[in-house]
């Protein structure tokens, strides 16, 4: 189990060579190729858009069984043969629903699951992301996020 | 297998659910049922879309569509327009009260949503070990901005027109306190961010370092920047690990990006940060204290002035700020004073993230606008008050601050209303309490917790306020006098006056507050020796009804102090001298034959 986490890390941690930034307008230009880079891998109706799994991993989460159910997903995505990005991210805010996880599908809006244990997780991979069907424990992000720019 | 193409998402939050749209569910499955539209739709129950008083709601994916207001006899008009004949039932879309407009689409910014987030705009969105996510997102672009177009003045002018206020509690305004730094001529400076978060159920810091550790970095040095320090510290408790190891991936990807370091974005500024560990004591995040800790030195306050701002780390001008403080810091700079300060009330601008905790159905961390009323945040984004139970009182500010009740479930949440109403925002820790939480109770929990807490140097802390704490087991154990009452509270004054730091100066408060509110519940506990939310285990009495005692001795050979006596199928009783009121009578009895007084 331990090796699939750390599987993801050398996956999802950055894996170029950090150049140092030098000015203002070389961190705009950072900026601008790695959104651009994420809204490819967002995009809708783009046929080679990637499942993205998030995985709110905050002390509360992991204590709650995040870190398993994050393998979970891993491990079955590579059996399956399922191309998709999963990654950790910070707290969601919904302590009550641990673990909890947001899948996007390619072109439709991100759905967040509550109360993900392993079973659930599977359940989530074959009703959902293989048939399209929704599983209980919905959470509506009910919050609106600024947008710095 | 076909592909399910239409979700059905019907909302059974407890407002919506009051409002019949668990028939509404039933509804829709039985027409899709009928209507064989089995493997293309789909009807599911999902949490509280926060859009209570328009509810109940129901959500039509992947178009996104938000009708209100539904009706279980709305159902088949749903299922036939919009999924059959693919058009919108433009009845049951919401109106803009503003626009008069029909807002079809729930991503739709005339949705006024109850929750901003900025100080958690990345927190559960980016991964927060990855710099290039934060990027993505214009992160490090405000300090390049400052860098490169603002002078330090002009950067501290931005933020104080913002009207942020610090976000620790004390609620000083921020920008204020770095002219101030700003202004103290010296060869060295720092500036500290106070990661010391410790009120009982309180966690926004800590979820913000975990979630995104960028933020606080890239603010702490616009910070540097402007009042003229070159080194940051990071004070955190060493109980917070995932912050600290995020923390430290953050500062290295920020070093090697050269956004940490010497000469940032070629602007010849040079910065760079350290992490300090505390021990986890609650006076360390008394800024003097804090200092003192990081100095290596007993965590103890020292009399202001002399004000850190003066002299602070090693004697030289230090800034402190808070995590959350720090974590507004970037979107104000990008966005500028005027977006900031149209949130909010006349004093209080922007948001507040709490931590919602106690007997409240969505336990987590929210991030409201300043102005929002106790009555939102309870019963739309908390979801309302568990099993049903009836709001009795919510505890903001922590151990420092007070209860808000009832009366004050529909005055707007600001720094000054809260402390006109006997509380204070304190650092965010909202804990919330129902008809079943002894108030008295309540008050000697926080007490219990700063007479722990306090560092002994001042007696009024010290000794004070286990003085408080003494009385307060007396009252709920029932061996208290009227008197009492009134020391208590004289006491309670008195510790607020003369106390060294903000600790001791606020440890009474949730007495005071509790007595201000409650005083009916003190009153009883005090003369009629009872507790009516039933927590005050002295007060209670394990009684055993004649009638229904058949004398099977289960509850005699149970009881571990030997306090039930009886003769076999012989009424038993219960000695009260020897009762500890475990309970263990109760639950083994199979007649009903026990209860509590």
């Amino acid at each position: 189990m331990k090796s699939a986490y750390h599987r993801l890390y050398k996956i999802f941690t950055i894996t170029h060579i950090m150049e140092k930034i030098k000015s203002l307008s070389d961190l705009k230009m950072l900026q601008e190729s790695l959104s651009a880079k994420i809204n490819l891998r967002e995009k809708i109706n783009n046929s080679d858009a990637l499942i993205q799994v998030k995985v709110a991993m905050a002390t509360c989460g992991i204590a709650s069984g995040a870190r398993e159910v994050m393998e979970v997903f891993i491990e079955e995505f590579t059996k399956r043969n399922i191309d998709a990005v999963v990654t950790q991210t910070g707290c969601m805010g919904y302590c009550y629903a641990e673990p909890t996880v947001e899948i996007t599908m390619p072109g439709v809006e991100p759905i967040t699951f509550g109360y993900v244990d392993i079973k659930k997780a599977s359940k989530i991979i074959d009703k959902y992301i293989l048939n399209n069907e929704l599983v209980d424990g919905i959470i509506p992000v009910n919050y609106e996020t600024i947008d710095v720019q | 297998m076909g592909k399910i193409k239409y979700h059905i998402l019907v909302c059974v939050g407890t407002a919506c659910q009051t409002a019949k749209s668990e028939e509404i569910l039933k509804n829709f499955k039985e027409l899709i049922k009928v209507k064989g539209l089995e493997t293309e739709v789909q009807a599911i129950q999902t949490g509280c879309f926060g859009f209570c008083e328009n509810g109940p709601i129901v959500k039509m994916m992947p178009d996104n569509t938000f009708y209100t207001k539904v009706t279980p006899e709305d159902c088949s008009e749903i299922i036939d327009e919009h999924i059959i004949n693919g058009k919108k039932v433009d009845r049951l879309l919401y109106v803009s009260p503003e626009t008069k407009e029909s807002i079809g689409d729930s991503r739709h910014k005339g949705f006024h949503k109850k929750q901003i987030r900025i100080a958690l705009r990345n927190c559960g969105f980016i991964n927060p070990e990855n710099i290039d996510e934060y990027i993505a997102r214009y992160g490090y672009q405000a300090l390049g901005k400052v860098l490169t177009e603002l002078t330090p003045e002009a950067t501290i002018e931005i933020i104080k027109k913002s009207g942020l206020r610090g976000r620790g509690g004390g609620g000083f305004p921020t920008g204020l306190k770095w002219e101030i730094t700003r202004a103290v001529t010296s060869d060295k400076k720092y500036v500290v961010c106070n990661a010391d978060e410790g009120d009982p159920g309180a966690f926004m810091d800590r979820s913000v370092l975990e979630g995104d550790p960028h933020t606080v970095l890239e603010a702490m040095a616009i910070n540097g920047y402007c009042t003229g320090a070159d080194q940051g510290v990071i004070y955190i408790r060493a109980e917070y690990p995932l912050a600290v190891e995020r923390l430290k991936i953050a500062m290295k990807q920020a070093r090697e990006y050269g956004l940490l370091g010497k000469d940032i974005l070629g602007t010849g500024f040079n910065f760079d940060i350290e992490i300090r560990y505390g021990a986890g004591a609650f006076v360390c995040g008394e800024e003097t204290a804090l200092i003192h800790s990081m100095e290596g030195l007993r965590g103890e306050p020292t009399v202001k002035p002399p004000f850190p701002s003066e002299s602070g780390f090693f004697g030289k001008p230090t800034n402190v700020n808070n995590v959350e403080t720090y974590a507004n810091i970037p979107p104000i700079i990008m966005k500028g004073s005027d977006w900031f300060s149209a949130i909010g009330t006349e004093k209080s601008k922007g948001t507040k993230v709490f931590a919602l905790a106690g007997k409240i159905n969505n336990v987590g961390l929210i991030e409201v606008p300043m102005g929002i009323t106790l009555r939102e945040v309870i019963y739309e984004i908390g979801g309302g008050i568990r099993n049903g139970r009836k709001f009795k009182a919510a505890q903001t500010g922590g151990p420092s601050g007070g209860m808000l009740t009832e009366k004050h479930l529909d005055t707007p949440i600001d720094y000054d209303n809260l402390i006109a109403a006997g509380s204070m925002m304190g650092s965010g820790g909202m804990i919330v309490m129902d008809e079943d939480d002894c108030m008295v109770g309540m008050a000697k929990f926080y007490l219990e917790f700063t007479v722990e807490e306090s560092c002994g140097k001042c007696s009024p802390c010290r000794i004070g306020n286990k003085r408080l704490f003494e009385t307060l087991e007396k009252i709920t154990q029932g061996h208290a006098i009227a008197e009492d009452l009134d020391k208590l509270r004289n006491l309670s004054n008195v510790i607020k006056d003369t106390s060294l730091c903000g600790l001791g100066q606020t440890s009474p408060n949730p007495v005071l507050s509790s007595m201000d509110n409650f005083y009916h519940e003190y009153l009883e506990h005090v003369h009629n020796k009872k507790c009516r939310a039933g927590n005050c285990k002295s007060l209670m009495q394990y009684l055993i009804i004649a009638e229904n005692c058949i004398g099977c001795t289960l509850c005699a050979r149970n009881c571990p102090v030997d306090a039930i006596a009886g003769e076999r199928k012989q009424a038993h009783l219960i000695d009260q001298e020897k009762c500890i009121k475990c309970g263990a009578c109760m639950e083994k009895c199979k007649f009903n034959a026990i209860f509590i007084n």
